[in-house]
């Protein structure tokens, strides 16, 4: 009843949780190396060559730990905190295109064609939108069992932090969706063929977007919800063994999330300039459908340069960087970006409405 | 129902797709979709979903704990969604997830954490709330069957039938011509809601608050 | 482009691969660790002073203010995806709609900001 289809994709995903496994694994060694780099350290050197074994050392100490539970939290819902949160976490890059698409010969004269990204579906923007909004339960319901009054607060900071950048967040993508005319990720980076990138168009909605990417990870300047000097561990408080390694490990899943989507929506996905003639290059010299999945696999290894490149970004603002205040965080999310966000709307509609054929009728 | 639109044609007796009209206009972009397992494994997807909402749904009114009450109410957001998603109707099912389990439910779990749920408030479980919410329960099961026995189900022409009326393109172009006034009122509903909410949720001098 | 539901399939393999991955996890490093429990060490931590009550308290109205109307602006921003979806199609007239839709969402924002919903310093 499986076809091939049905099954190429299931090694997408197979291939892509696996990626994102290890990617959010080794995230963890490239925060400490740039932390290093940008204090003038060395960073961890001991496990293994450079100390590249480490993740995988923290990862063995992480699950020997005791799974402790403190006696007054409610059990069943300590226990569902770090996992809802990882769940989301994992959920979200069912949508994002990894690649142009791959061919496959399924018999004489059958070409199947496959789209690199796990499900291409109508409502791709808001199946993130809806990921991200999920999240926030995860912090919420962990901070709120651990009955720690540090993990309530942290919760709750973190809720309301969440659920004020998500709006921002919404109304940025909007602009985007004016131009494209659709919700679909793979049409949305499909429209950006070539070095036609979206960040060309919306520098303003880019900021925005990135602004509230930073808040809806809880990175710094955001990460007041576990801000060590105020709330001790913050929602994670009182958590241990990969129960806490859960709530670190989402983070840096969402980071690879989130750079994986600006990188998509602003910088062209797996486009980049020339790849027509890359393409062509290809199919001549090795064939229509060795030549495609070659010049696909190109655009992977371009996209997943981009993507590395917002990881070190997000790295390089935390090391960078001081904190906010949470007063300074509230006004930022709803005096701030909202209208700024509010008014790329209308800009953007201006621009497509009247300046496009304003430019059209001059050029003529 | 719609599902033998979407996944097969239940006027012929063969379920191959190329005979149906309904496909002739709509070529499925992807050869492994709908055929006779598909039918089938739809069905089972529906009696699965079903299933579980109906479970969940117990389980928000029979949890003694409100927090788990929440999160079994999500989980029939969610088994709704997957209905949704069945019939074609992917932006209601999305949209019910990001304002039902995304924002509604926020604000539940808000309301709860912050209520004091030490008080165990024994006093509201006399007898007499007992028989009262059984007769009121009761009554509205009795009405909502009477209703749903006379309900006239709606009828489709499965010739003319296009699947993708329930996409975001679609859905915006009826919204923003035919029903425009509506979603203006909307907007004024929403203004109002902003000024209630301010309202109610007033600070007070000596409020505690950190 | 033609969407059907057959569409989603490959999310249950992802939604399976998620939960086993998560299951997996937490059997395991719940039967590997080791176990000693202490009154003491059972406590709430905070930070070594002695713990008063517990964390299950009534907190600042603010927090859900903004909750409540974080569901106000997102329904909003929900309402205004189909639009930007159909912003060429609708034209000019889309566009003059939504200018009056986010003006009577700005009077409320104005309200709110003025009302002093949103000040946290005090």
């Amino acid at each position: 009843m499986l076809e091939a289809g049905f099954i190429i994709k299931s090694l997408i995903i197979l291939a892509l949780f696996g990626l994102t496994l290890l990617i959010a694994t080794y995230s963890t060694y490239a925060e400490r190396k740039v932390a290093a780099f940008l204090q003038d350290r060395l960073g961890p050197n001991r496990a293994g060559p450079w100390g590249l074994l480490q993740p995988i050392a923290d990862a063995g100490k992480m699950f020997f730990k005791e799974d402790f539970i403190p006696s007054q939290a409610s059990k069943w819902l300590f226990i569902a905190g770090p996992c809802l949160s990882m769940l989301t976490a994992l959920m979200a890059t069912a949508v994002v295109p990894f690649g142009d698409s791959v061919k496959y010969t399924t018999g004489p004269n059958q070409i199947l064609t496959v789209p690199v990204q796990p499900i291409d579906v109508n409502i791709g923007v808001l199946y993130i939108f809806g990921v991200v909004s999920l999240g926030v339960y995860g912090l919420m319901i962990g901070g709120w069992a651990s009955n720690n009054k540090f993990s309530l607060l942290g919760a709750i900071r973190a809720a309301s932090q969440n659920i004020s950048y998500e709006i921002p967040m919404g109304l940025s993508m909007i602009a985007i969706l004016m131009m494209t005319g659709s919700l679909s990720m793979g049409e949305i980076v499909s429209q950006q063929h070539g070095g036609n990138w979206n960040i060309f168009y919306q520098p303003l909605g880019f900021i925005i977007f990135i602004t509230c990417a930073f808040a809806e990870c809880n990175r710094t300047p955001f990460d007041l919800p576990e801000c060590e000097t105020e709330l001790i561990g913050g929602y994670h408080t009182e958590y241990s063994s990969m129960k806490l390694g859960f709530y670190l490990f989402s983070e840096y899943i969402n980071m690879f999330v989130s750079s994986a989507v600006i990188s998509n929506l602003f910088f062209g996905g797996y486009n980049y300039p020339f790849m027509d003639s890359v393409h062509q290059f290809l199919t001549n010299n090795l064939g229509a459908i060795a030549g495609h999945n070659v010049a696909t696999l190109i655009g992977t290894v371009v996209l997943f340069g981009k993507i590395f490149f917002f990881i070190f970004f997000f790295m390089w603002v935390r090391w960078t960087l001081p904190r906010f205040r949470y007063d300074q965080l509230m006004n930022l999310g709803w005096k701030g970006l909202i209208p700024l966000a509010m008014l790329n709307i209308v800009l953007t509609g201006g621009a497509i409405l009247f300046l496009k054929p304003l430019i059209t009728a001059l050029l003529k | 129902m719609v599902y033998d639109i979407l996944y097969f044609n239940k006027h012929h007796t063969s379920y191959t797709i190329h005979h149906t009209p309904y496909t002739t206009h709509h070529t499925p972009h992807t050869p492994y979709i709908i055929h006779q397992d598909f039918k089938t494994m739809a069905d089972k997807l529906f009696y699965f979903l079903s299933f579980l909402a109906l479970l969940s749904a117990m389980m928000v009114v029979t949890a003694k704990n409100p927090i788990h009450s929440v999160l079994y109410l999500i989980l029939t957001f969610f088994c709704l969604s997957g209905h949704y998603v069945l019939l074609n109707a992917q932006f209601v099912a999305v949209v019910n997830i990001i304002v039902y389990a995304g924002a509604i439910m926020v604000l539940f779990l808000f309301v709860i954490m912050f209520l004091n749920l030490k008080q165990d408030d024994e006093e509201a479980k006399t007898n007499l709330t007992k028989i009262a919410a059984t007769i009121v329960g009761g009554t509205l099961g009795v009405i909502l069957v009477a209703v749903f026995r006379k309900a006239q189900l709606g009828t489709y022409n499965p010739y003319s039938f296009n699947s993708q009326v329930g996409m975001v393109e679609n859905l915006g172009e009826v919204l923003y011509n035919d029903y425009l006034l509506p979603f203006e009122l909307a907007s004024v509903l929403f203004l109002i809601a902003m000024v209630g909410a301010v309202m109610l949720a007033k600070r007070e001098v000596g409020d505690r608050h950190f | 482009m033609n969407y059907l539901p057959s569409d989603y399939l490959p999310i249950i393999v992802q939604l399976v691969l998620a939960l086993g991955f998560i299951v997996i996890t937490m059997l395991v490093t719940h039967n590997i660790g080791p176990k000693r429990n202490s009154k003491l060490k059972d406590e709430p931590f905070e930070c070594g002073i002695e713990a008063k009550g517990d964390a299950r308290t009534p907190i600042s109205i603010k927090y859900f203010l903004v909750a409540i109307l974080f569901v106000l602006f997102d329904v909003e921003v929900i309402f205004m995806y189909p639009w930007a979806v159909n912003f060429k199609k609708l034209g000019l007239f889309g566009f003059g709609e939504m200018i009056l839709f986010m003006g009577l969402l700005l009077a409320g924002f104005y309200y709110i900001i003025k009302k002093g919903v949103l000040e946290w310093e005090k």
